[in-house]
């Protein structure tokens, strides 16, 4: 059965632009090969920590929405475990809600976007 | 006659009664189904100033959406969007 799911992972901030690209580039291609289908991404960019973690008070956050198989997560998580740039990471499993939600939000970012470049 | 006209007792301002404002869920009112982690100014109703989960007898939540805002709150400290301990965070 296949089901939705959202991850969302941080970066240490130590890495240059095309280091993090390389990074994020190699989760997408992970997802892919393993038969996931990508339905957004969402670079959140350079974000101030609540908290230091590893010494680090900022980080580079990416979301990743896709549909995959649950049995595909566990080798997806043990992954970003394994890779040592990813100081953190969380995977959700989306209900309908969470998914009317995030199309809800999607959309308005669209027309918010589509005004701003009609103005 | 005087004794009765004194049982009655008269104030010259009214008196205060506390009327109980009653408190409802939000979450019902509004219609949200889904509590997004990724958002951290609106789970920040939700905490104290040390970042403390709010009992539902102060937000007047009820218990299903509860459970889904302490859920949303846990994740967004795992992702360091908000901070398990804090000092002043209003």
């Amino acid at each position: 059965m296949v089901r939705q799911y959202e991850t969302v992972f941080i970066m240490t901030p130590v890495l240059s632009e095309e280091q993090m690209k390389e990074a994020v580039s190699k989760f997408q291609k992970y997802l892919k090969d393993k038969g996931a289908e990508i339905v957004f991404e969402d670079q959140w960019g350079l974000r101030k920590l609540a908290y230091p973690i590893h010494k680090k008070s900022t980080g580079f956050y990416h979301l990743i929405e896709y549909k995959a198989n649950p049995e595909l997560i566990a080798e997806l998580e043990l992954e970003l475990k394994r890779d040592e740039r990813i100081i953190r990471f969380l995977t959700v499993s989306l209900d309908k809600y969470a998914i009317a939600y995030n199309e809800k939000k999607r959309r308005e970012k669209e027309t918010a976007k589509s005004e701003e470049s009609k103005s | 006659m005087a004794t009765q006209q004194n049982s009655e007792i008269r104030y010259l301002t009214p008196i205060a009664v506390d009327v109980k404002k009653k408190k409802y869920c939000r979450f019902k009112k509004a219609g949200i189904k889904y509590i997004d982690y990724k958002d951290p100014n609106f789970l920040l109703k939700f905490v104290n100033e040390q970042g403390k989960i709010l009992p539902r007898r102060l937000t007047g939540t009820s218990m299903k959406y509860q459970k889904k805002v302490s859920q949303a709150i846990k994740r967004a400290r795992h992702l360091a969007l908000m901070p398990y301990v804090a000092d002043l965070l209003k």
